[in-house]
């Protein structure tokens, strides 16, 4: 069983058309292809990449995972369970860190967690969270107001969010930005402990030496399409042992599907 | 239901997120009590006080009723409204606008958990209100209670239908001046042209008939039934328009919530 499937999944936005106008007529146009037939089968346990330049399609990817956007066709699933179908397993299978600093202004961090658990049917978690909250550098800001925190607190306040639950997979997008470096690194040490205890990592990120020291298989993606899957290990090395950071901007510069490499 | 983390430990999982969405939107508005509770209380005392004070003499209703009594049920049920509606649309275009409702759309929470969640709360925020009002009303008049089944009975479901009603201009609305058109051009004007002030029969055929077609004049008016034992339509007339309506509106709700209108892309 894989623990993230994506199989022919492809994503059209429809034209969006503003005021009374919208109610009586349907809006011209095609819309915005973000997704064309993506197939991707990620494995328990593995530190998974995915990169490309913005506007690539990585977050729509990500929130048609999480059942924040649906897929226009194919399918998606979560450690066995349809992201439509049976939503309710594959959400408690998932954890996901939001790209945007985003929190509610009216409760602690404490409160925030517990709220969060309680969402996933664990409205008694105080243990794990607080082992959280001490992993993540948040036990003196607990019972901190979450307007009260620097926007890196807030960031680790999203991350403590994801894992509540306890999913066995956690998807980080780019969790790192704007995040100095000390904290990014104390982050990166929980996380690819949680790795190492078998949780599979989802890690989209623009700092591509990141991806290059922590994920095993890394796939690129490109106007909606996936331009490159491969380990990391024998990416760089197809590419002479040049930094990933070359390889993405070669591959990105050349843009065409390798598709035996794709369909990895 | 079990989860077995990766780490090996398993999660013993109710599968429920209800209770905490009830719970955090009751505390979303008691951590703001002074302006969800006392704000609309001091209103609903200011009008009291202005048209008490000016009609106490000049009208009586019913035959008997002095006028301060009749319109303390009507200001006790218009901030119950208000109040109802205000809590799940404010919730939902802040969490909207501010980006956390990703918190909720995230969790295996049903449709149906969230509905009741957010229809849960306000109901218990306009019965708050409601008594509050009440309570300061006891320092100018005190109500006789003819009927008590019928005001809790009314204030429940009435609470009700205008937190359905929140949870829709929530859920339709992106923008806060697209909730504001909603509570200006829709909301105030059928709580205020629904008898809060004065009774139907007291206005001419034509507007009387008029009113008859806005849902809030019936629950107003069973709602006073259940304090006087007297109302302009028989409670049993208001109670089945206004049970109607909480069903036609929990259906349309549901509807939005199961189909992810505007909240899933």
């Amino acid at each position: 069983m894989h623990a993230v499937s994506f199989d022919h999944v492809s994503k059209i936005y429809p034209p969006r058309r503003e005021g009374i106008k919208s109610w009586f007529s349907k809006p011209s146009g095609t819309g915005l292809q973000a997704l064309n037939d993506v197939s991707l089968n990620i494995e328990e346990g593995e530190f998974f990449g995915l990169l490309g330049p913005n506007g690539a399609g990585k977050t729509t990817l990500i929130s048609i995972l999480a059942g924040l956007a649906r897929a226009s066709s194919g399918r998606a699933s979560v450690c066995g369970h349809d992201v439509v179908t049976d939503y309710k397993k594959s959400r408690r299978a998932l954890g996901v860190v939001p790209q945007e600093l985003v929190f509610d202004p009216f409760f602690t961090v404490r409160e925030t967690l517990r709220i969060q658990s309680g969402y996933f049917g664990l409205p008694r978690n105080d243990d794990w969270i607080d082992e959280i909250l001490a992993n993540l550098g948040l036990s003196d800001k607990a019972d901190s107001n979450m307007r009260a925190l620097s926007g890196g607190m807030k960031r680790r306040v999203l991350v403590a969010q994801a894992l509540v639950h306890r999913p066995p997979v956690i998807v980080l997008d780019e969790p790192t930005a704007g995040v100095d470096v000390d904290l990014r690194r104390s982050l990166w040490e929980f996380i690819a402990r949680l790795n190492r205890q078998g949780h599979t990592i989802l890690l989209t990120t623009h700092y591509l030496e990141e991806a290059e020291s922590l994920c095993g298989r890394i796939a690129m993606l490109k106007r909606g399409q996936i331009v490159s899957l491969s380990t990391t290990s024998a990416l760089l090395e197809k590419f002479g042992g040049r930094s990933l950071e070359d390889v993405f901007i070669e591959i990105m510069k050349d843009g065409t599907t390798n598709s035996s490499e794709a369909q990895a | 239901m079990t989860i077995t983390t990766a780490s090996g430990k398993h999660i013993a999982s109710t599968a429920m997120g209800f209770p905490t969405l009830f719970k955090k939107e009751l505390l979303r508005f008691w951590k703001v009590s002074f302006q969800t509770v006392a704000a609309p209380v001091m209103t609903a005392l200011l009008y009291l006080v202005v048209f008490a004070q000016v009609l106490q003499d000049k009208v009586q209703v019913y035959g008997l009723v002095p006028y301060t009594a009749f319109l303390i049920p009507g200001l006790m049920m218009m901030s119950m409204l208000q109040n109802s509606f205000a809590n799940p649309s404010s919730s939902l275009i802040q969490s909207r606008v501010t980006g956390n409702l990703v918190f909720v759309l995230l969790t295996p929470m049903s449709h149906r958990e969230i509905f009741s969640a957010y229809v849960l709360a306000a109901i218990v925020r306009g019965v708050v209100v409601g008594l509050c009002v009440w309570l300061v009303s006891l320092c100018f008049i005190s109500l006789p209670l003819a009927q008590p089944i019928w005001i809790l009975s009314f204030a429940i479901i009435s609470c009700g239908i205008m937190a359905i009603m929140g949870l829709i201009a929530g859920l339709t609305s992106e923008k806060f001046d697209q909730l504001a058109a909603f509570q200006n051009f829709l909301i105030m004007p059928a709580t205020f042209l629904s008898g809060v002030f004065y009774s139907v029969h007291t206005l001419p055929t034509f507007w009387q008939y008029v009113s008859h077609w806005n849902p809030i004049f019936y629950t107003i008016d069973g709602f006073r039934h259940g304090f006087f034992g007297v109302s302009d339509v028989s409670p049993w007339h208001s109670l089945a328009v206004v049970i109607g309506v909480f069903v036609a509106l929990a259906a349309l709700a549901l509807r939005l919530l199961s189909s992810g209108y505007k909240l899933r892309t």
